[in-house]
């Protein structure tokens, strides 16, 4: 059929010796069963899949041994019959040379399979079903890529696809395997189209490249597409014709934009051989397990092109074909130009697999050593993608990399031409590949310190806007209490503070302190309130500046959860404890406590503290010294078994604050076995006195009352001055010690860094409140 | 079993080779030249190349390199050759080893060997022996076909007591075309062409030299056919050096000399095709080396038409030389995928 579609050229390429013949001497055989099948799980781009099988399990053909994992992911089935003998890590074909998960069966020869779904009109099917059955035969791009097939098909919603792109070029030297596939099924890569077609939206065009050294090919692909709308274009050998890049550009004059997939200029380019598999999948339920593989070279007896089981060793395939190791120099897997040379001939076949390159040192001989760059230019003129790799290589060497980024290093398809005509036969490709590994991890490190800067920043701003809003604070404190002194003053000397030595007095003194002017409960409230929300703020931060690429643990993410649900509690607490404060502010005599009844010695009903602490510290004179003791006992008991609870959990959790939990308990013990000293030795005392039993008690009381007075003399003498003098010193010292905690805390990067921080906080808080008040 | 990088495959053509085939592409400029002023030109060549490869051996082997891989490459032999063709025939011997001396150790491997001179270092030889020596530099023999009857051109024994031990020999010297324009005082070109023997026994451009040129003219066509390098840099410098001396052309006695008469002349060829076309010390894009070629061209008509000396290839390409860096900043290639080309100080577009 004649051609409507004009040809472009691309700029550079290369014409290396085509080396085709070879392989396509005898006609298309297929490989025997090995004895086993290594299946590596990763044989596409992408998340490895998963296995689905034990080891020991039967498996038939066709069986699926491992889903995918997620979408860029594909399925991998098993080729024939037989027992799973190892899910190991094997050798893989990969330049690096390393091992990776795989399946190994050992095969049992009856390649036995499970029932295919076929399907006889693939029209009827939907669009989704059709990409599900590719999905579900673990379709992968079998030109080189790997890339999941079924992805490639499902194009974002705004890329409407104008031109379907069938890539039957294979431009490299000596591989046949696209073109026998086209000479002996050019039918079904003429169904494959129109069913990708379909799924696409039937594209304006349906276009299939060939390089016109395959005239077998076309002729074939030409009957087969008569009377169809798909156009079958050849065009000069050139090498990389077959780069999906250059075969649209040759296709259509257009460039795919630097950094973005075909899609979005409205092409999608499928090898012929993923085309076939797609649509063998669809119509006879065929799973991806075998493909045609190219074995060539002058180090083989046979050379030719075979269907093989993915899996397959290749050594057994070298054997088969008569393969001469000491002839070979090399075992290349894929082609001369872009092939990668195998670490060991004992990994297997995988979904790319398209050649297998056994060449005699004659043939391929070993690079020579390379010379110095004399800028020739010949890399320039053979490069397809109009890059200068003499100034890239350049660059590379000095490790220039915002040079070689701004020189679009990234551009570089690695097809190796400039490499090819460098007549200083340095290895360029090479060079490009090495930088741009070191260009990715530079970035990484690169993301890494700004992540860590951007966090200093953060921080160093939010401490800033801390000090603000502390300072604020603190001026708002100190009107308050300038105001509550000017009130106080107003109010004349009757409600100062009296100095009392009576224990109840004292006690009636501390709650009334604790019954302050709802102002200043307010703003302790609001201040804690405030407290409360700035940790909350602080517990949900690391989230925020999370950014694409940088991981976060979920142990750290529950952590985290932890966290800011703690915080949340706090300032829900506060919220209600000040909403609290504002209705009883707003409603204070009509709502009395419904506590304050329940209290049986209380003689007022009212809320009143001040009268509750006195009725308190009343019931507490007339206990005997010893019931006393107990109901000490007891509670401290009650706070023991608590504290120990509380030191457990913390323990558990791995908490720095269990050690402090754990002094506390042994505090606590330690009290206990002291209070159950004295009441032991009020015991004896009670049995060898029984009459004085009374006046003791009274003593006990008495003396409590004398150490108090004691106490309280003492305090007395000592100005207020003094005591604030004192407290504030203690205060000073105990928050110099939490501030070194907190310094090392943060040297050391530890996670209980917020709490110390915290009790930093309220210490300053506190020392701020004593100076003030002095 | 080797475990190399792909490329596996090779082209057979190596740097020794390209060399080789520019030295090999010398050869009608050589016999054109030979033909015209006597073997001078020939020990020149030999000379130098000589002392070029010794120097680089002896460089090699104080950078503790192995010299005999590096002489391999041919790269000392080709700047040897071309200086030899540059100076002038039966100059003294001190004056050639001096100048591959300072081709080859000060322009060449003081700045780090082969691939990182911005120099040409054949052209810095002569530069500086232009310079330093002008007396010696600028005798050059007369064309065989110009000399009086009685006169042969210069014989085996008095050449070499002339080269070495600086016995002169007579009459053997003559203006060059370029010489005789430069000192035209009131002549107008047909005057000229009339009166000068040089320019009456040639056909367009001077008796030997539009021979010389047409022979360099041949080897570059050989190089271009060769794909040794491309065309960009040799035909912009002709170009622009046609078309400038066409607009400032007249035939009267302030003529600067016609198209024709400057593209034969002097180093013209030798300089497009031969020097120009260094890879190391020129521009790297096609888009730069039509830039590079052209200011050459346009340099070197300045030079020949406004400043002291007759002939100037050297000084415009060691002028753009300086400028090639300048011109690779503004002539990178639009690469696959990118709207427009970058400059090289721009940072990754997205």
């Amino acid at each position: 059929m004649g051609s409507l579609i004009k040809v472009w050229d691309i700029p550079g390429g290369v014409h290396p010796p085509e080396n085709k013949t070879q392989s396509l001497q005898l006609p298309l055989g297929k490989a025997p069963l090995p004895p086993s099948l290594t299946l590596p799980l990763n044989q596409h781009i992408g998340k490895p899949a998963k296995p689905v099988v034990q080891v020991g399990e039967r498996v038939l053909g066709g069986q699926l041994v491992a889903e995918a994992e997620g979408i860029f992911s594909a399925r991998v089935h098993a080729p024939s019959s037989g027992t799973v003998s190892a899910i190991e890590d094997r050798l893989i074909p990969h330049p690096s040379g390393y091992s990776a998960p795989c399946v190994v069966i050992e095969l049992d020869g009856k390649d036995e399979w499970v029932p295919l779904e076929r399907c006889e009109d693939v029209n009827s099917l939907s669009k989704s079903d059709i990409l599900d059955k590719i999905r579900a035969a673990g379709i992968a791009g079998l030109g080189g890529a790997g890339f999941p097939t079924s992805v490639k098909l499902n194009p974002r919603a705004d890329h409407k696809i104008h031109t379907l792109i069938l890539n039957g070029t294979e431009c490299e030297p000596y591989i046949t395997a696209d073109d026998i596939l086209m000479q002996t099924k050019a039918e079904e890569v003429v169904a494959g189209s129109q069913l990708l077609a379909k799924l696409l939206d039937f594209p304006e065009k349906i276009l299939i490249g060939v390089e016109d050294n395959k005239p077998e090919a076309i002729a074939a692909l030409e009957k087969a597409a008569e009377g169809t709308e798909i156009q079958v274009i050849s065009f000069p050998t050139k090498y990389p014709s077959g780069g999906e890049k250059q075969l649209i550009q040759i296709l259509t004059g257009e460039e795919v934009p630097s950094g973005q997939i075909p899609a979005s200029i409205g092409v999608v380019c499928q090898n012929v051989g993923t085309t076939v598999a797609a649509y063998r999948a669809v119509r006879y339920g065929e799973p991806l397990v075998s493909r045609i593989t190219t074995l060539v070279g002058e180090a083989l007896e046979t050379q030719r092109n075979v269907e093989v089981l993915l899996g397959t060793p290749i050594e057994f395939l070298l054997e088969e074909h008569g393969f001469n190791a000491k002839k070979a120099s090399r075992l290349v897997m894929g082609g001369p130009m872009m092939g990668f040379a195998l670490p060991d001939p004992s990994v297997p076949v995988i979904k790319t697999t398209n050649c297998i390159l056994a060449p005699t040192k004659k043939e391929l001989p070993p690079p020579q050593p390379a010379q110095a760059c004399i800028r020739c230019g010949l890399c320039a003129e053979a490069c397809p993608a109009s890059l200068l790799p003499q100034q890239l290589f350049w660059y590379a060497q000095s490790e220039d990399f915002e040079k070689l980024e701004a020189h679009s290093l990234f551009d570089c398809i690695e097809c190796g031409a400039c490499s090819y005509v460098c007549p200083s036969h340095i290895p360029l490709v090479q060079y490009y590949r090495a930088s741009k590994g070191a260009i990715r991890l530079h970035q990484q490190e690169k993301e890494k310190s700004d992540r860590a800067r951007r966090r200093f920043e953060f921080r160093q701003e939010r401490i800033a806007k801390e000090e603000a809003e502390k300072a604020a604070k603190r001026e708002a404190r100190k009107k308050a209490a300038e105001e509550a002194k000017r009130k106080l003053a107003e109010q004349g000397n009757d409600s100062a503070p009296r100095k009392s030595v009576d224990p109840v007095a004292d006690a009636l003194a501390k709650a009334q302190a604790k019954q302050q002017s709802p102002e200043v409960q307010r703003a302790k409230l609001e201040r804690s309130l405030e407290a409360a929300k700035s940790s909350l703020e602080r517990a949900r931060q690391p989230l925020e500046p999370s950014e694409p690429g940088v991981e976060v643990t979920d142990e750290q993410k529950e952590k985290q959860k932890a966290r800011i649900k703690q915080a949340e509690l706090k300032v829900q607490e506060a919220e209600k404890k000040l909403q609290q404060l504002t209705q009883d502010a707003q409603a204070p005599e009509s709502k009395p406590e419904p506590e304050a009844k329940s209290k049986p010695d209380t003689k007022a009903k009212s809320d009143d503290p001040v009268a509750a602490a006195i009725a308190k510290a009343q019931a507490k004179m007339n206990m005997s010294p010893e019931d006393k003791l107990r109901s000490s006992l007891e509670s401290l008991y009650k706070r023991l078994s608590k504290a120990e609870e509380k030191a457990a959990a913390a323990r558990e959790a791995g908490d720095e604050k269990a050690d402090a939990l754990q002094q506390g308990v042994d505090k606590l013990k330690q009290k206990i076995a002291d209070t159950q000293k004295e009441l032991d030795e009020q015991k004896p005392s009670t049995v060898a006195e029984p009459s004085s039993a009374s006046r003791h008690n009274d003593d006990v009381a008495s003396q409590a009352i004398e150490r108090a007075k004691a106490k309280a003399a003492a305090m007395e003498t000592m100005s207020a001055e003094d005591k604030l003098r004192a407290q504030i010193e203690s205060v000073k010292a105990r928050l110099e010690k939490a501030r070194e905690r907190l310094a090392n805390a943060e040297a050391e990067e530890n996670e209980n860094v917020e709490a110390f921080r915290t009790g930093v906080t309220k210490l300053e808080d506190k020392l701020q409140q004593l100076t003030e008040d002095r | 079993m080797l475990r190399v990088t792909s490329p596996h495959t090779h082209s057979a053509r190596s740097t020794g080779q390209l060399m080789r085939l520019v030295v090999f592409a010398t050869l009608p400029g050589v016999v054109a030249m030979t033909l015209a002023f006597g073997w001078g030109s020939l020990f020149n060549v030999a000379l130098a190349s000589v002392s070029a490869m010794v120097f680089e051996a002896a460089i090699m082997r104080l950078r503790g390199r192995p010299a005999l891989f590096y002489l391999r490459d041919c790269s000392a032999l080709v700047t040897g050759v071309l200086l030899g063709l540059a100076l002038p025939p039966y100059c003294p011997w001190w004056l050639v080893v001096t100048g591959s001396g300072v081709s080859i150790i000060l322009a060449k491997q003081l700045y780090g060997g082969m691939g990182y001179n911005p120099f040409n270092p054949a052209m810095v030889g002569y530069v500086v022996l232009l310079i330093s020596f002008p007396v010696e530099m600028t005798q050059w023999a007369a064309p065989a076909s110009v000399l009086p009857e009685s006169q042969s051109l210069v014989g085996l024994a008095e050449g070499l007591k002339q080269i070495f031990a600086g016995v002169p020999v007579d009459g053997y010297t003559g203006a060059t075309p370029l010489d005789v324009l430069k000192q035209n005082s009131g002549q107008t070109m047909a005057g000229l062409y009339n009166s000068d023997p040089t320019l009456q026994a040639g056909m367009l451009a001077g008796a030997g030299w539009e021979w010389v040129n047409i022979g360099f003219l041949l080897g570059g066509l050989f190089l271009l056919y060769q794909r040794v390098f491309t065309w960009h840099a040799p035909v912009a410098m002709l170009t622009a050096l046609g078309l400038t001396s066409a607009l400032f052309y007249s035939s009267g006695s302030d003529s600067l000399g016609s198209p024709i008469f400057h593209l034969l002349s002097g180093a013209t060829m030798f300089g497009a095709f031969f020097i120009l076309t260094d890879p190391v010390s020129s521009a790297v894009s096609t888009r730069g080396r039509l830039v590079y070629g052209a200011l050459i061209g346009i340099l070197l008509f300045v030079m020949r038409g406004w400043s002291n000396y007759p002939d100037a290839v050297a000084f415009a390409v060691l002028l753009a030389n300086f400028a090639a860096p300048f011109i690779d900043y503004y002539t990178l290639p639009r690469t696959y995928g990118h709207q427009k080309a970058r400059r090289a100080t721009e940072k990754e577009e997205h």
